[in-house]
Order: structure tokens, then sequence, then C-alpha cells
């Protein structure tokens, strides 16, 4: 069922339109058309610009604190009882998540096109978070776009980015989440497209984001791939991350795409059970169509109108995801598959209790489907986990589902 | 010729300017939007753009995506819009109507279904805000083989370049988005919009219909100077929220708004 995918096919994707295969593209209204195509072109200049790589590499280093390591869960492995299972740390990254990745990229690429003024939408918070982070670091304008009900959930957050200097934007209408934080940041943007950059925190969004997220967070699969070699001698046999709009999934899996042998896994939020209809699942549950500038998988009606999502974390609450998981679906390169709220907190307790690592809530979704996985396979294969954020931040709502009061 | 080339070149021909009033379709209750459509009519409408509610219009500010949530409250779909179309038209087989929406309800139905049921309902014109030219070779030919208008926009960012490339995909008129916003976000300035649609009118011989921003009379008459037509939403779909309990009401308050246009636009008529 698999294609064998070539460096050659891969260089060519997207294509010049931001297609991977039937999904991606660029379905905006005219006002941005002008402005996306100016960003694809600069940033094709960029990318071979040895200035702008040698700037962006400095910042990984010396200001996210990478390479961020591969570890072997020692204890976690012995207790499952399978497969050596290894944690990629993104969770030890500056601002605890893989987000900042992407946003140190494209914080620069503003700076580099003269915009001084930055927006950005969030759902939990943590991509404001560290895209407040970086205007900080950048002296850049921020303002962030969130859903009126996420300002409530995440009220920490919230905060972070007002210390670090952001206008927060409470985001009223539709379903007061992630995706309208979304709908008015391209509002914003379409308003204010002469200065304005705006930073998307996924892999998701109009031709050439998918693109520039996917570029940005691919370090995490680079350093994962030579840090595989040196530790274990070889590739990894799977590996597993949890996808909302899937950036940190594609970071990790774009390095290994022509890797035939390695298997890998994208966990999307099972919510309360598939069968229930209350997840967040577009690619295991949800159909093509079109939202926020790309064909991708989505959760909609018959009527295509978008579905309200549901899932106890709150950066997995999203009715779309990046048009290449759509595309790798569909070719069969990788596999989706999900995990329930009780599986993830399952997940989340014994990774913090077996290895004391507390992972965000997102990431325990990748735990928890790792361990099953690595329970069918043999001791002598390794999967790899992508850590992709510490769980400070969902200790408030992992308190209130034990009934417990802070 | 499609209904809506015969009204532009019949209203050309007597030196006038089409009026084309914006409603969501279902808003405020799909049994009125039809009643609507025929108070626009009388208050002077030469077309109707008719939206398709979408649960995350982008392009639109929060006075149309309210309406589009009240339209969704009733589960306003877009085959019930088509079906009111075929209502319309049972009473009036001379207006255009352009359906304006989001790509997704389309895709949702399956472009040719859709584009059928549009032809049969009496459908003229298609503008969906999220399909530039570039993503539309796989549906603009479905709608032309059927002899509906393929409807593009134009913004004040769009190049000269891509300005005759949308021209050439479209047919019908194209629409003119006078500001750099969402729907009933800011005032346009009249001067850039005139010297802009001058400018389009020097690269294609379609007729230039103006909208965002068009609020009143004088608004209406300003851009109709230098435009084929204006087209007035967020002001008519925020009477339609003002006046959602009482309908004899909110038929008067729309043609209390639009006739002034009407008589501002013809009182420019040479």
């Amino acid at each position: 069922m698999s294609v064998k995918l070539t460096e050659e096919m891969l260089s060519a994707l997207p294509d010049a339109r931001g297609h991977f295969g039937a999904f991606g593209g660029r379905f905006v209204s005219e006002t941005l058309m002008d402005s996306l195509m100016t960003l694809e072109k600069e940033y094709a200049r960029l990318k071979k610009d040895p200035e702008f790589q040698a700037r962006f590499d400095k910042e990984l280093a010396d200001y996210v604190g990478r390479p961020t390591p591969l570890y072997f869960a020692e204890r976690l492995s012995r207790e499952t009882g399978g497969a050596q299972i290894w944690l990629k740390r993104e969770d030890l990254c500056h601002t605890g998540a893989h987000k900042v990745n992407n946003t140190i990229g494209q914080a620069l690429l503003a700076s580099f096109l003269g915009k001084k003024r930055i927006i950005a939408e969030t759902g939990a918070g943590q991509h404001g978070v560290a895209t407040a982070t970086v205007c900080a670091r950048l002296g850049l304008e921020c303002h962030v776009f969130m859903g009126a009900e996420d300002v409530q959930r995440q009220s920490l957050n919230v905060f972070r980015m007002k210390l670090l200097g952001a206008t927060v934007h409470a985001v009223e209408g539709g379903t007061k989440t992630l995706k309208d934080a979304m709908n008015d940041a391209m509002r914003d943007w379409v308003a204010n497209v002469d200065d304005t950059f705006y930073i998307i925190g996924t892999v998701a969004g109009p031709h050439p984001y998918p693109l520039l997220v996917r570029d940005f967070q691919s370090v995490i699969g680079r350093e994962t791939r030579r840090q595989a070699l040196e530790k274990t001698g070889k590739l990894p046999d799977a590996l597993v991350a949890c996808v909302g709009g899937g950036s940190n999934a594609i970071g990790m899996f774009y390095p290994f795409l022509a890797d035939e042998s390695v298997e890998l896994y994208g966990v999307e939020a099972g919510g309360l059970g598939i069968d229930t209809g209350k997840h967040a699942a577009p690619l295991c549950a949800g159909r093509p169509g079109v939202l926020h500038g790309n064909r991708t998988y989505l959760m909609e009606d018959e009527n295509g109108q978008i579905a309200g999502t549901h899932s106890v974390s709150a950066g997995l609450d999203y009715p779309g995801v990046g048009p290449e998981h759509s595309w790798l679906k569909d070719i069969g390169r990788a596999h989706y598959v999900s995990v329930t709220d009780d599986e993830a907190m399952e997940g989340f307790r014994k990774l913090t209790r077996v290895e004391g690592i507390m992972p965000a809530l997102e990431t325990a979704h990748a735990v928890a489907y790792a361990i099953k996985l690595a329970a069918t396979m043999d001791k002598d294969q390794t999967v790899v986990i992508n850590v992709s954020g510490r769980g400070d931040k969902d200790i408030n709502t992992v308190a209130k589902l034990e009934g417990i009061e802070i | 010729m499609s209904r809506i080339e015969g009204v532009l070149k019949a209203l050309k021909g007597q030196g006038r300017k089409a009026l084309i009033p914006y409603i969501t379709a279902g808003d405020p209750h799909p049994d009125v939007t039809v009643d609507l459509m025929h108070t626009l009519v009388k208050a002077g409408a030469d077309i109707i753009e008719l939206g398709v509610p979408f649960s995350d219009p982008m392009a639109d500010g929060p006075v149309i995506q309210l309406a589009c949530e009240r339209a969704l409250v009733h589960g306003t779909s877009l085959r019930q819009v088509i079906a009111m179309v075929k209502e319309f038209r049972k009473t009036d087989d001379a207006t255009p109507v352009v359906l304006m929406g989001y790509l997704n309800p389309m895709e949702a139905m399956g472009y040719e279904t859709f584009a059928d049921a549009a032809k049969d309902a009496g459908v003229d014109g298609i503008l969906t805000v999220d399909l530039p030219p570039e993503e539309a070779d796989e549906v603009a030919p479905l709608f032309t083989q059927r002899n509906l208008d393929a409807i593009f926009l134009l913004a004040p960012t769009t190049t000269d370049d891509r300005i005759r490339a949308i021209s050439e995909h479209s047919s019908g008129y194209v629409y003119y988005v006078s500001i750099k916003g969402v729907t009933g976000s800011a005032t346009i300035n009249v001067d850039e919009v005139a010297e802009k649609v001058n400018h389009i009118h020097e690269l294609t011989a379609l007729p230039v219909g103006v909208g965002f921003g068009i609020r009143d009379a004088e608004t209406a008459a300003a851009v109709g100077r230098v435009s084929d037509g204006v087209i007035v939403g967020s002001v008519l779909v925020d009477t339609i929220a003002r006046n959602q309990a009482d309908t004899d009401q909110l038929k008067r308050a729309l043609t209390d708004l639009l006739h002034p246009m009407r008589e501002a636009l013809d009182s420019l008529a040479s």
C-alpha cells in the first residue's frame, strides 16, 4: 500500500501552486494573494541565503537550546516489555515546546522582509507564547488572537503573553476556539497586509505556510536521524507524534519520508471516542474539504459546515490538519490513528511517574499510542516519541479532571 | 447572452449604474429570504447577491459572520439556498441572482451536482470568496459549460498581470473589493477607488462592480460615478439584524435604505 518516496519526488513537493497531491493550495480571498506570492518568492530566496540560514541556526542553538536530546526511556521500555522507547525532548526547547523552532524562523523572515508588526493565532497558548517570546527577542510588535473560551481555559498563558509585551485579542465569534482565532488573524492580516507578518503556528494555512513551517520544524527529524544513528547505530523502526495541525509530526517525519523502513504514526485526538463524534480526528474520521486557505481532511457536517471539535488537549482541538499529512495518509506513507482523552491521561501519568518527564497533554496522546505500539514490537526494535511539549501548562486541567482544587 | 450580461448591457445603454444588494440567505430565517429578495427588487435592485452561509467566513467582518450564524441556527444549507432561488424565479425571471459564498459547502455538495442544481434553479452567477482563479481550473469550467457566470474578486493589492488573468477567467462582471479589509470594516477612499477602477477598465472590457464600504446614497453615488455597479452588503445585513423580529418593518427598513441609493445612482445618468 505504501509508495516508495525518493528524495527527488520529495523535493518537488509542494508543487509550484503549493499542492501536495490533491491537498494544500492557496484558497484565500484576493486581497491576500499578492502577499502570499511575495512571501513565497522571498522565502525561496532566503532559503538559499547563507546569511539567513546561519542566523536561523545560531538562534536555534543559542536561544532555543538545540540540539535537544534523544533520550532512552529505559524504565518505560522495560515496563512496556517490547521495543526500546526513545524520547526526542522538544519539551526542553525554550518556552517548553517545539513551537519556538517555527516562530523564530518566521520572525526572522519577517525581520528580513522589514515587517515590524506580527500577528498570530493560538489555541492552548503555546504558539502565542512562542510568538510573543521571539517578538520580545527581536523587538517586534505582537498581536495574538485567541478564542474567548481558550482565553478562559488558558489564563496562565494569556498572562505569560502579556508579560512578554504582546496584545492578546479575545475572539468572540463562532465557537470561540482555535479555528475562530485563525479566522480573526486572517481578517486582521487582510486589513493590515502592508506592514504585518502573520506567523502561522501549524503546517496548515495557504501556501507557502505549510512549506515554511515544515522547513523550520524539520530540524527535529534531522537531529533525531543523526542522534539515532549515533546512539543505536541504525534508524528507528517507528516514529510517533501527536497531530493537531501537525507541525511537530511533520517536523519529525519529513527527514525520514524516503526511509522506507521507518514506520510513521501520527496520533490524533480521539476525545470521548471516534464513534461519539466528540473528537478532533479529521484524518481518522473526516473527509477532504477546504478551510483556512488549503484543501485537507476536515471535520465537517454533510452540508460542508465546519464541525465543532472536542479534545482534552486544547492544542489538538482543531477541525483541520496540515495538507501534507492528508497527502501522506492518502499515499499510505504514514499511519494516522487516534487515542481517547482517557488514554492520553493514562499516557501522561505513565511518563510522569516512570520517567519523571511530564508531557503536555498533546504529547500524551503520542505517548499513549507509542506504549501500545512498542508492546507489539521486538526488543531489538526502536520507537521514537516526539515529546513535543512539557506538561506544566496543563496542570490545572489535570487537577480538574482528577477533582483536585489547586 | 447571460441574464447578468443582458441586464448590465441594458443599463449601460441607458447610462445607468447597477445597484447590487447582498443579503445572507436564511437570515434572519429561511422562510423570509425569498420575500426579502422581492423587496430588494422593488426597492431598485438590478442584481441580487445572495450569500450562502458558512461557519467560518474568513473574509467577512462581524456583521456578516453573525448573519451566517443566524442562518445556520436554522440549518440553512446550500441546497436550501438553491431552492430559495428556484422559488424566487417563479415570480421573477428578470433579476439575475449571484450566489456568493465560500468553497467548502460547494465541495461538500459536489461541484457537478451543485452546478446542475444552481442552473436548474435559475442561478446566474457564482462568486466564491476563497477561490482564486489559480485553484478554479476544475470548478470554473463546470460553471461556464452551464452558462453560469464565474465572478472573481479584484483587490487593491491585485497586480496588473493578475487583473488581466483574473478578467480572462471571469464573465458577467468583476467584483472590485474597494478596501483592504473584511466586509463592513472601514470607510472607502473614493479617490483611490476611482483611480484603481479606471485602471481596471483599461485592462478589461468586463463591467466592474465595486463593493465593501458602501453604506449610503452618497458613497453609492461617488462609487457609481466610476464603476458599472455598486454592491451594498453589510449595511443591509446590519439592518436585518436590527429588525429581525418584525418582517414588515424589516422590509420597510431595507426599502428605505435602498431607495435613496437607487435615486442617487440614477441621478448620475447622463
